[in-house]
């Protein structure tokens, strides 16, 4: 970087441009410059105002050309499965479930009282847990100990979260929101992946919105759907991790096999009984360890029809509310 | 003792974070104390103290409150020698974007929250850019893609740092950030000598000196004008 001109910088790393733009610099007619030189054109007094002294931006520069090019480098899905090595409850009393394995594809729902320590698993697995958390559980990826890059690397973390109460909060529409995550993630190809985006957000959605839309005049289904569709297409996490999701507006069950499709790790902590029999199997949380680990019987997913089918009727219930009817013995049928 | 510097905007979770993680600690039997550094008002020492954890408080009043900070942190550090605390954390509300009280060789972090918006992270000056560890609160009411874009904001103004995510509510994460704060080995007996990682603005005016009425003829010392032309 010594002898490099920034103009021949940023032809090499075109995200370098994100650095010294984020941090207020502005290079018009100074490309011919090479780093060093541009900064050794502020006095004393312009660095005090701008608040920057010359040797961190350099060396923070070289951090994120390394970063990104490490970001870039990788394999999109490299992750298969993750493995769950049993540590000990609240009590000190070692877990008796041995070991277990996630594959990519699978649903694992999360169940347990209030304060068992469903968190905690969910934070072991972020953290990749190697004995060192309150459980002592240890979590391989792919069977080996995992790089400890889950840990603290921001552009590649192992879990993204999707929850009851998340909003968008930024003044944008949809195709902005959409365009700045994926500048983010440097996509290449943006404009199809955007177009993927709001075509299966609108798949998953009751109401059809479209690319002008305000992300924060989106009603809750919509935003739901919208947050699912972009968790799932641009986020690169392998592993997504579900804590209750409403029923209102969105098609649940088309939502998870999307997230499935994407080769995703799919965790949700809840107890609603028709999220918890979509999962292949379930972990029961008590007093901080893992209890039992149970695989959906084929009675338990016949029984889901059924609960779909009273869920519908609630539902209908729900709308004719709205529209302001009055509810007789046979709105329950 | 160890000393960890925590700053941060108002109202961005730092008492919230520094609660959770001393409760990791207190489990782990290592003596937390606290240190609030504020300006006018503050009411997180009741906080602390209804958690079980020593703290003092000062306020600056008409200073700017890192200076402040700089000013008592010998005698902060001289208070939590004495209590025998094995960490001493100083809590300081940033308010000015331009100083920020970190110390060389003394753990520096930084707490912001998602809902202020994306473009803060260029705004804040080395309260931010020089950070050790730059934690980001209010993950949970945020979408995940926010999340991502705001902590990718944060990495390119400070690709040094460890960027963690907390939550100040229910203290996911709290438990990994203390991992990374308390280490024996940086053990310190004394302040003395040691350096403020950047300088605190040159400010000398009239107006620091308790000057309240406005125009030219009260401008005295370092005075700046603003530009309005094109
Ligand atoms: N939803 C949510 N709220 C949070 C989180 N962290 C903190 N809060 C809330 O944000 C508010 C401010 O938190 P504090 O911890 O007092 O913030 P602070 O930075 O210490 O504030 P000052 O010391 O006054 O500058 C409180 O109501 C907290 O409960 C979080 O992760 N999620
Ligand atoms: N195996 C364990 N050993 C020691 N402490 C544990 C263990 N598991 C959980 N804990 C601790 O117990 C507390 C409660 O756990 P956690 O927050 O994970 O519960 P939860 O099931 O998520 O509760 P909620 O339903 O209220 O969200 C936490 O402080 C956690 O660190
Ligand atoms: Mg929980
Ligand atoms: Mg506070
Ligand atoms: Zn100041
Ligand atoms: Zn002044």
């Amino acid at each position: 970087m010594k002898n490099t001109s920034i103009k021949d910088l940023l032809e090499k790393y075109a995200f370098a441009g994100s650095y010294l733009e984020q941090n207020n610099f502005d290079i018009s007619g100074k490309e011919e410059m090479t780093i060093e030189e541009y900064l050794a054109t502020f006095s004393e007094e312009e660095k005090e105002d701008m608040a920057f002294d010359s040797e961190s931006i350099v060396k923070g520069l070289e951090e994120y050309i390394k970063q990104m090019l490490s970001f870039l480098g990788e394999d999109k899905n490299d992750v298969q499965s993750l493995t769950i090595i049993g540590g000990t409850n609240k009590s000190g009393e070692a877990e008796s479930f041995g070991e277990f394995t996630i594959s990519t594809g699978e649903i694992i729902a999360i169940v347990g009282p209030t304060g068992s320590g469903k968190s905690r698993l969910l934070g072991d697995i972020e953290w990749v847990a190697q004995k060192d958390t309150p459980t002592s559980r240890q979590i391989l990826i792919n069977n080996e100990k995992p790089d400890y890059k889950w840990r603290f690397s921001t552009s590649d973390k192992l879990v993204a979260q999707l929850s009851q109460n998340m909003n968008f909060v930024m003044d944008l529409t949809v195709a902005e929101f959409l365009d700045l995550h994926a500048e983010s993630r440097m996509v290449e190809n943006k404009e199809d992946i955007i177009q993927k985006i709001i075509t299966c957000a609108n798949d998953l959605a009751g109401e059809k919105f479209d690319l002008t839309t305000p992300i924060t005049s989106l009603s809750g289904g919509q935003s739901r759907a919208l947050m699912i569709s972009d968790t799932a297409i641009l986020s690169k996490s392998p592993i997504i991790l579900i804590d209750e999701i409403e029923n209102a507006g969105i098609d649940r069950k088309k939502a998870l096999s999307f997230l499935l499709s994407q080769d995703k790790i799919v965790l949700m902590a809840t107890h609603d009984p028709m999220l918890a029999l979509l999962g292949d199997k379930r972990i029961v949380i008590k007093n901080g360890g893992i209890h039992k680990i149970i695989e959906t019987t084929d009675e338990e997913r016949s029984m889901l029809h059924e609960i779909e089918a009273v869920d519908q009727k609630v539902q209908n219930l729900r709308s004719s509310l709205r529209r302001g009817e009055i509810l007789t013995s046979d709105s329950f049928k | 003792m160890n000393l960890v510097t925590v700053s941060g905007p108002p109202s961005s979770g730092k008492t919230a974070v520094i609660l959770k993680t001393i409760e990791s600690y207190q489990k782990q039997g290592i003596y937390v104390g606290v240190i609030k550094f504020d300006c006018l008002y503050t009411d997180d020492d009741i906080l602390y103290e209804k958690a079980g954890i020593k703290v003092r408080k000062g306020l600056s009043g008409g200073l700017c409150p890192d200076h402040y900070f700089v000013s008592n942190i010998e005698e902060a550090f001289a208070w939590g020698q004495k209590e025998k605390f094995d960490v001493l954390i100083s809590e300081s509300a940033g308010l000015c974007n331009r100083c920020s009280p970190y110390i060389k060789e003394i753990k520096a972090i930084c707490v912001i929250d998602n809902l202020s918006g994306i473009n803060t992270p260029r705004k804040i000056g080395p309260m931010l850019k020089s950070a050790d560890i730059v934690v980001i609160t209010k993950g949970d009411i945020v979408s995940q893609a926010e999340r991502e874009v705001f902590a990718s904001r944060v990495n390119t103004v400070n690709p040094k740092a460890v960027v963690m995510h907390v939550n100040g509510l229910t203290g996911q994460g709290s438990f990994e950030l203390s991992t990374l704060l308390y280490d024996k080995e940086l053990d310190t007996d004394s302040l003395k000598g040691k350096q403020l990682r950047f300088s605190m603005p040159a400010a000398l005016c009239s107006y620091c000196l308790g000057e309240t009425r406005i125009g030219e003829e009260f401008q005295m010392g370092n005075v700046r004008k603003i530009n309005l032309e094109q």
